[in-house]
């Protein structure tokens, strides 16, 4: 049990923190000059950064950032995917030879690179970040989509149903689509991760969001100037950033094993 | 002495007449059957991956198209005058249809000509070709630190299930996916360069530059490749074959070399295969963790610079080797596993 609190906790603080961000008492983007990469001590516990900003209160900006990126992202690609692999398994025929084939160019792109070409074309700034791991992130929905449709189409109730005259839409959205949950849940989970990972390496590239606003990633990239003075810019976003990754996934695993999917 | 030759002579005449059995009238149209369901497992496989080349063109190509307002007025900036603009926009093709454009596109990357950088000058062609090499080398370097410490660890996990070992190597491999090799990168850094002072900062200057750089890159493949091992092996300990072999009293490590792990290498090459678009992306970011003057950093270089041509070119050269190499994948995985090419 105690396996599931801890990331548990650490999740929803990472909720709490990003939702109630702008009601709390913080400074992110307050210099106090003589507190310049102060390490941490028991007045301000992760240290000054190199402008003299308090590390804590731009970890927590960082975590509004990829929390709002993570739900967005998740979002369009969970509904876009959902809908376009349900329609593609469906239909069959040439819809499903046409977008199989879309699909496969998508997924020549390796990694983050078709977001890092994305962002870096149509410049930095949180919409952009999140239009272009959507991009990348649809495809993995929509793969997983279809493949089940497929093998839900020749279910008895599915053929029950269109023997009792159901349309199109009613069989998606009663008989299919709530059976393709589980295993979209399961795919949405280790999907934030990927986007929390990639959010942070886009703005570690320069590529995401844009100064004042904070982001682990371009914490991580701003500390690696100042390591050996202040190594504390680096270890604290990384750390955290870490964290939460490590804590999805090990939630992911448990909701696998709960939901008992072993096909993935 | 005389008994031993005449044995091995004996043995030799035996399969040459078993093999002349096998070629009789019947067999010989299996062969053909075989042979031409080979063949048409070959050109289907290609034909896809034509398609999916032709749709990484076009969409790389369509690019330079999203760049928000006017792309020759982002690349030159708003200084530019109107000259200098439109003659960009002609020397860029940029004025024709979109369909025309298209075209050219198509037609110069067939001769190999990628056209010219807008901040050097020089043909893009040229610059990637100068840094290929050390992108290749990374990769190859990273792929090779993650089979080393994937094979030992997922191997040792699953042969002493629910062991200490197994529960130390899941739990490498779920840090080994959740680290982001930006934050391992710069971290190996600080521990390795900075404060031992045994390996250098960055650059690529001999073997000793590329220990940190290909750590970085191949941790978190080796994390997804050991775990994929624990449970292919896990599966394949499980079979008749495997047992057999136990009675037939073989010793334990010829059970597992030649038994258990040349069964097991089916999936764990189709997941290297699937794996290697990751470490092709993430060499991206690692070159700029370690200023590696490879094409990672020569695609973010052009992206500050706005030198789209360069961006379109990098991104089309690391996508267009991951499909070429799943494709080869693809075929070795038919070469190995004859149920594959067969039932195609």
């Amino acid at each position: 049990m105690p396996k599931i609190i801890i990331p548990a906790t650490v999740l929803i603080l990472w909720f709490l923190v990003a939702v109630l961000g702008p009601w709390l008492p913080l400074q992110p983007n307050y210099i106090i000059l003589p507190n310049i990469l102060e390490p941490p001590s028991f007045v301000e516990w992760l240290g000054y950064d190199d402008l003299g900003r308090p590390i804590l209160d731009r970890l927590i900006m960082g975590a509004r950032t990829s929390f709002f990126v993570a739900f967005g992202v998740i979002s369009v690609s969970l509904i876009v995917g959902t809908l376009v692999g349900t329609l593609s398994g469906w239909f069959g025929g040439y819809i499903d030879l046409i977008i199989v084939r879309f699909m496969d160019i998508f997924l020549a792109f390796p990694g983050i690179l078709l977001a890092i070409a994305l962002s870096g074309i149509l410049g930095p700034g949180i919409e952009n970040v999140i239009f272009a791991l959507s991009v990348v992130g649809w495809v993995g929905f929509a793969r997983l989509a279809r493949a089940q449709t497929l093998s839900l189409k020749n279910r008895d109730h599915v053929l029950a149903a269109i023997a009792l005259g159901a349309n199109t839409y009613r069989i998606l959205r009663y008989h299919i689509i709530p059976l393709l949950l589980a295993p979209l849940l399961i795919e949405a989970t280790f999907g934030i991760a990927g986007v929390v990972i990639a959010e942070a390496g886009l703005s570690f590239l320069g590529l995401g969001v844009q100064p004042p606003m904070a982001s682990w990633g371009s914490m991580i990239k701003h500390g690696t100037s100042y390591m050996l003075m202040a190594p504390h810019m680096v270890l604290a976003p990384g750390l955290v950033l870490l964290l939460v990754v490590l804590s999805v996934n090990i939630l992911g695993d448990k909701l696998r094993d709960r939901l008992d999917i072993h096909s993935m | 002495m005389y008994n031993d030759e005449a044995r091995r002579w004996e043995r030799d005449i035996f399969f040459v007449s078993q093999w002349s059995q096998t070629l009789c009238f019947t067999d010989l149209t299996r062969l053909l059957i075989q042979l031409s369901k080979m063949l048409s497992f070959l050109f289907s496989r290609l034909f896809s991956t034509l398609i999916v080349i032709l749709g990484v063109v076009t969409l790389v190509f369509l690019l330079i198209h999203m760049v928000p307002g006017d792309p020759v007025q982002a690349m030159l900036g708003e200084s530019a005058t109107f000259a200098d603009q439109e003659a960009l926009r002609v020397s860029l093709g940029l004025d024709q249809p979109l369909f025309i454009q298209w075209q050219s596109y198509m037609l110069g990357l067939l001769q190999g000509d990628l056209g010219n950088s807008l901040y050097s000058k020089s043909p893009i062609i040229e610059m990637i070709w100068e840094r290929f090499p050390a992108t290749l080398e990374l990769a190859l370097a990273g792929l090779l630190v993650a089979l080393v410490l994937a094979l030992p660890l997922g191997s040792i996990a699953a042969l002493r299930k629910d062991s200490v070992y197994d529960n130390g190597s899941m739990v490498f491999a779920l840090l080994g996916v959740s680290i982001p090799n930006f934050w391992l990168g710069p971290m190996l850094i600080y521990l390795f360069s900075l404060t031992f002072g045994w390996l250098p900062v960055s650059g690529n200057e001999g073997f000793s530059s590329l220990i940190l750089p290909a750590i970085t890159l191949g941790t978190a493949l080796a994390a997804i490749l050991a775990r994929m091992i624990r449970a292919t092996l896990l599966e394949v300990l499980n079979e008749d074959y495997i047992r057999t072999a136990r009675a037939k009293g073989l010793r334990e490590s010829a059970i597992i070399i030649h038994h258990a792990l040349r069964n097991a290498s089916l999936p764990i090459i189709t997941i290297l295969g699937l794996q290697l678009g990751t470490l092709l992306g993430g060499a991206v970011i690692t070159e700029i963790v370690f200023a590696w003057p490879g094409i990672g950093q020569l695609t973010i270089e052009s992206i500050e610079r706005r030198d789209y041509p360069v961006v379109q070119a990098c991104i089309l050269l690391i996508s267009l080797s991951y499909v070429l190499v799943n494709t080869l994948t693809d075929l070795v995985y038919a070469w190995l596993d004859p149920r594959v090419r067969y039932s195609a």
